[in-house]
């Protein structure tokens, strides 16, 4: 059993704070306008035939106020220390030392990011004749920049939102691609409901404008070329946009943000993940009916916030088992934010969160019937997240009755 | 006889297999009887070249061979063998089928260079951009390294092959990620979501670019020749750590479900500690604070004092700055005992295995425990007179050992503790 539930005598875990810095734009007003308005941010000519969802440009200074904090990260790292400081702001601790002292953070990253011009130096002067024994190893002596290194190591970015922010509490950080958002979320909350923890610092963040990375995907043929088109409809043209975005959540118990009067987006019920074998057609649903079948999902308005990437085949096998659970509208955040890898289960959460906080969700985005039109207020919000290669997560995000 | 709750009313969790590879050997048996001899696995390195490094030995594991090679694959191979020890020792579950989860410490996985060049071969001209190796790089030729150089590619695999439950989680707190892996272990155990849980942490990266890296941030001792003097930790005239590679593999089990099979007990895991350092990047606070909160937390999650640990298994890298802040932080948290509980690092033999330190050195203490002898730390010739630990110097040492602190630190103010027992408390 890898689950956690909210189980009888344990904490009931509030979402108090969000943070979002995505393509679509900063905050949770300007996301909100912009899944309001269907806006999709994509750039089909700086990668072509490659596309990318790019990051809204946001002012760095106002969450990473030195400069030199800022020289020391890559853009994976600063668009997820300024949206950890978005969601601590959201959450009202920012700047709280007594808070800040304790919170646990558990973040799913990535890294590697890559400095492009020394691996094709290498590579080219390879090309042309270059082979001392020593030459690699010379090269990158004297061409690596010493802090590059922490700008690749996947744990430093907690290292960073500890440093910007002044988190002193514990500090875990996840990798292995999207289920390592579950993941992290699983964890945080079963942390929190049985206890031993009060506040949690949870997310991710992602940086889909790099070349290196696409190398990584193309060799499994998985990126979107040419054309951008919603997540659904890409069946006959597959693959993932990669996009840029951060994502963080304030998780609280619900005693610990009565006591400082802080106010739920929604609660955070359950959060499930498995690993499919993925060996024979039908493997990764069965799995995902598995998980759907853990939730504690109760009567009334329900909808699916789904992070499926447009990779195939796992977008068609998570399409049958949506079709078997139709009265559930479906959106799939992939269309409008790109596939944001380790990011995209806690921008899932975030985004059900805020859907219920505003008493609606946001419109259907897509070409193929998947998704329709929602009435009404959704009280519980099933977030799913299934790996282009591996991985599956489910979580129920419920309104605080 | 004892309970099967600890102080504080939780499940007590216990350790019944072990599994460990370093530079040493393989397996628990070899690993021992070399650590107790005080010999060293730091050697000079042959599996690529070494001119221009400044830096030219470290704890390779040499013995293990991966086809095609790359540091993931090695951190792989060497993972799956120490689990194959600790399955059989501890004889849970069924082949291939693991009663409870995976907690993994790994490396951070990367696209790496002997692909990279493969690749840049494979453009076919002197002349090239990024995007000629973008272009390349599809069409299916290249769909292994896809696999291969997934995050949580190591997992899945070892997921698969054992039968582990659940989705597998991949971690890393740098430094302290094997003994975070513990920890995960520990608390799934607590909360009583599993019975037992698998705590495996690898790492096979001593490679070229990660050697420049830790070069570039002078972190590695460059006292090259002989190698194996190369990591003096304790020592005045240290110089920084060794890279090294192992794995270590830890099955967690309640005290409850391993005596209802009848389970040979190896030892406790009493408590778990973490606390994050938000002062630097690379370097512990000045105040030592954040190291002083940790071992505290995890002196009261064993609900123990520190009179009663009888032995500190240091995180002792041998940087110059590690070492002291170490001393002066074990100070402020054990007073005068600081200056009398025999300490040692097994970092002086095995180099300091990064990833799989924290679980290759629980296994160690635990090891410690059973055999009631400590391990020396080598290279022990010039003390640094500012570093007044008792340490077990050169040569192992008999001693009566209950209670083990075994710590580890790591860039990203990661620091994580484990309190490391015979019997329950």
């Amino acid at each position: 059993m890898t689950d956690t539930a909210s189980k009888p005598g344990q904490t009931e875990v509030w979402i108090t704070g969000i943070g979002l810095a995505t393509s679509l734009g900063e905050g949770l007003d300007a996301n909100w306008a912009a899944l309001q308005e269907k806006r999709v941010n994509v750039d089909e000519k700086g990668f072509a035939p490659f596309i990318v969802h790019p990051l809204m440009p946001v002012t760095f200074d106002s969450q990473i106020p030195k400069k030199g904090d800022q020289r020391q990260m890559e853009a994976w790292q600063r668009i997820g220390t300024y949206a950890a400081g978005l969601a601590l702001d959201s959450a009202g601790i920012k700047g709280n030392k007594d808070i800040l002292s304790k919170i646990d953070m558990v973040v799913a990253a990535g890294g590697g990011e890559r400095d492009l011009n020394v691996d094709t130096g290498v590579l080219t002067a390879e090309a042309k004749g270059a082979n001392a024994p020593g030459f690699l190893n010379e090269r990158l002596m004297s061409d690596l920049r010493p802090t590059l290194f922490l700008a690749q190591l996947s744990n430093l970015l907690a290292g960073n939102i500890a440093i910007v922010h002044g988190l002193g509490g514990t500090s875990r950080t996840f990798m292995g691609e999207e289920v390592a958002g579950a993941d992290a979320a699983r964890i945080a909350l079963a942390r929190i409901a049985s206890g031993e923890s009060d506040i949690a610092l949870v997310g991710g963040s992602h940086n889909g404008e790099r070349k290196d990375l696409m190398v990584l995907y193309e060799f499994g043929d998985f990126n979107l070329k040419d054309k951008f088109a919603p997540v659904w409809a890409r069946k006959d043209h597959s693959g993932f946009a990669l996009g840029s975005a951060g994502a963080f959540l304030v998780l609280e118990s619900k005693a610990h943000a009565q006591a400082r009067g802080a106010k739920p987006f929604a609660k955070l019920s359950s959060v499930v993940a498995d690993l499919a074998r993925r060996k024979q057609p039908g493997d990764m649903a069965a799995t995902l009916e598995k998980l759907w079948a853990k939730l504690p999902r109760r009567e009334g308005k329900g909808a699916i916030i789904t992070g499926a990437t447009g990779a195939e085949p796992a977008t068609s096998e998570e399409r049958g088992f949506l079709k078997g659970h139709a009265d559930y509208p479906v959106r799939a955040t992939g269309t409008m934010f790109g596939h944001t890898m380790e990011t995209q289960f806690p921008l899932g959460i975030a985004l059900a969160a805020l859907a219920i906080s505003r008493g609606a969700l946001f419109p259907p985005n897509d070409s193929t019937g998947t998704e329709i039109e929602m009435q009404g207020a959704p009280t519980q919000i099933v977030v799913m997240g299934a790996g282009h290669w591996r991985g599956e997560g489910m979580a129920l995000v419920e309104a605080v009755s | 006889m004892t309970a099967p709750r600890d102080k504080l009313g939780r499940p007590v969790v216990v350790v019944t297999g072990m599994g460990i590879v370093t530079s040493l050997g393989a397996g628990k048996a070899d690993n021992w009887s070399k650590l107790v001899a005080g010999e060293s696995g730091i050697r000079t390195i042959t599996r690529f070249p070494v001119d221009g490094l400044k830096t030219t030995m470290a704890g390779t594991v040499d013995f293990v061979s991966v086809d095609p090679f790359s540091s993931t694959g090695l951190s792989e191979r060497m993972a799956e063998l120490v689990t194959q020890e600790a399955l059989e020792q501890a004889g849970i579950g069924a082949k291939g089928d693991f009663p409870g989860p995976l907690f993994l410490a790994v490396a951070p996985v990367e696209v790496e260079w002997p692909q990279r060049r493969e690749l840049g071969r494979a453009v076919g001209k002197p002349d090239f951009t990024y995007d000629d190796l973008l272009r390349i790089s599809g069409g299916g030729k290249y769909t292994a390294y896809h696999h291969r150089f997934m995050f949580g590619s190591v997992a899945a695999h070892l997921a698969e092959t054992f039968g582990t439950k659940g989705s597998p989680i991949s971690l890393s707190t740098a430094c302290a990620s094997g003994a975070t892996s513990i920890q995960l272990g520990v608390e799934a155990i607590r909360r009583g979501e599993t019975d037992a849980a698998l705590c495996v942490a690898t790492d096979g990266t001593v490679n070229p670019e990660a050697l420049v890296r830790f070069s570039l941030l002078s972190a590695l001792s460059t006292q090259n020749d002989p190698p194996q003097a190369a990591s003096r930790p304790f020592s005045k005239n240290r110089d920084g750590f060794v890279m090294a590679e192992g794995a270590g593999a830890l099955v967690l089990e309640s005290y409850e479900a391993a005596t209802a099979r009848g389970a040979k007990i190896l030892g406790v895991i009493a408590g778990c500690g973490e606390l994050t350092d938000s002062f630097h990047r690379t370097r512990s606070s000045p105040d030592g604070k954040p190291i002083i909160g940790c071992m505290n937390k995890t002196l009261a999650d064993a609900g123990m004092t520190p009179d009663q640990i009888d032995h500190i298994n240091a995180h002792g890298t041998a940087t110059p700055e590690n070492d002291k802040m170490e001393f002066n932080t074990t100070s402020a948290v054990f007073g005068e005992l600081a200056q009398k509980i025999p300490v040692t690092s097994n970092k002086s033999m095995v180099g300091h295995t990064i990833s799989a330190a924290g679980a290759v050195e629980a296994i160690f203490s635990l090891l410690t425990l059973e055999h009631q002898r400590i391990p020396p730390t080598i290279n022990y010739e010039t003390p640094d007179p500012t570093i007044l630990f008792n340490v077990v110097g050169n040569k192992a040492r008999d001693a009566r050992v209950t209670a083990v602190m075994s710590n580890s630190f790591g860039f990203g103010g990661q620091n994580a503790s484990l309190i490391l027992t015979r019997e329950p408390a």
